[in-house]
């Protein structure tokens, strides 16, 4: 997997920052990151240009992880897009609600590079 | 998947709830920051440069997570988590604790059968000091873990209203 435009949405800096760090070790790779630090961001930065994969935390200010991916599908870049939600809600309810909302996968904190893999190659198959 | 030890919340006496509180945090610092926690052999009384990182719980358990710690530890958090020197991870201290604090949270909730559906969490919240005290609105209980993180003192506690 190569040559991938990932955006990052979580409102710790340090987490965006791990979660990268985390894709590199796992040996995908990234052509370029953008950041956003809630979904409003992550809709401003898609309305800027396309990406290959979102990686999505859930609980965030402003506009959470479920509403952002439930507003993906009107805006054009976001169309099809593959979405990993990453958080530390690990509930079987909340991973049936994000998958609902059109997440691909689910990873919960805390996680390893190994599990950041095993999650996001079987949710962008067939996109990458 | 967290939910190896999960066991049904009503089960569980305050000395099960310290055990997977220690158990939360020392996931939390295996994966995320590559160090392994020990059980400390005595109790850390708060210090004047501590950092502590608060989350809250609403739901089948209401109350607060604390994650407290010397600066020195907190900016050795941010330094693992993020790859890089302990000097150039002093702007990313306080987020990391608060992560931290919420991974925690999160990772001890998911080990209770029914607790993540059940239970929501604030964002965290960092303060720096030791002359504060958490005052709840009702009765409440503590559970508290003292543990060691590559030589320097971490306590992670749990006060829920009874």
């Amino acid at each position: 997997m190569n040559n991938v435009r990932v955006l990052i949405v979580d409102d710790s800096s340090v987490m965006r920052k791990i979660v990268e760090r985390s894709l590199r070790q796992a040996g995908i790779g990234i052509a370029q990151v953008s950041e956003a630090a809630n979904g409003v961001e992550a809709l401003a930065v898609l309305n800027q240009g396309k990406v290959d994969l979102i990686l999505c935390d859930i609980n965030m200010p402003v506009m959470d992880g479920l509403e952002f991916v439930k507003q993906l599908s009107g805006v054009e870049n976001g169309k099809g897009v593959p979405v990993v939600m990453l958080t530390t809600e690990g509930s079987e309810g909340h991973v049936v609600q994000a998958l609902s909302a059109g997440a691909r996968g689910y990873i919960r904190k805390p996680f390893t590079p190994d599990q950041v893999k095993e999650h996001i190659l079987p949710a962008v198959a067939g996109n990458l | 998947m967290n939910v190896i030890n999960a066991m049904p919340a009503a089960s569980q006496g305050r000395e099960a709830w310290a055990t997977l509180l220690g158990l939360a945090a020392c996931e939390v610092f295996e994966r995320m920051l590559g160090s392994h926690l020990v059980p400390a052999q005595e109790s850390f009384a708060p210090e004047e440069d501590d950092v502590t990182s608060m989350v809250g719980l609403a739901g089948q358990i209401c109350g607060v997570m604390t994650v407290r710690c010397p600066t020195k530890a907190a900016l050795l958090m941010a330094s693992k988590m993020l790859g890089v020197d302990a000097a150039q991870a002093g702007p990313e201290m306080w987020d990391a604790v608060g992560e931290v604090c919420n991974m925690i949270a999160g990772n001890f909730k998911n080990k209770i059968a029914g607790m993540g559906d059940g239970c929501m969490l604030s964002v965290p919240t960092v303060i720096t000091g030791a002359d504060y005290s958490l005052r709840a609105l009702v009765d409440s209980d503590k559970t508290e873990v003292h543990l060691v993180f590559e030589g320097l003192p971490l306590v992670v506690a749990l006060e829920v209203h009874s």
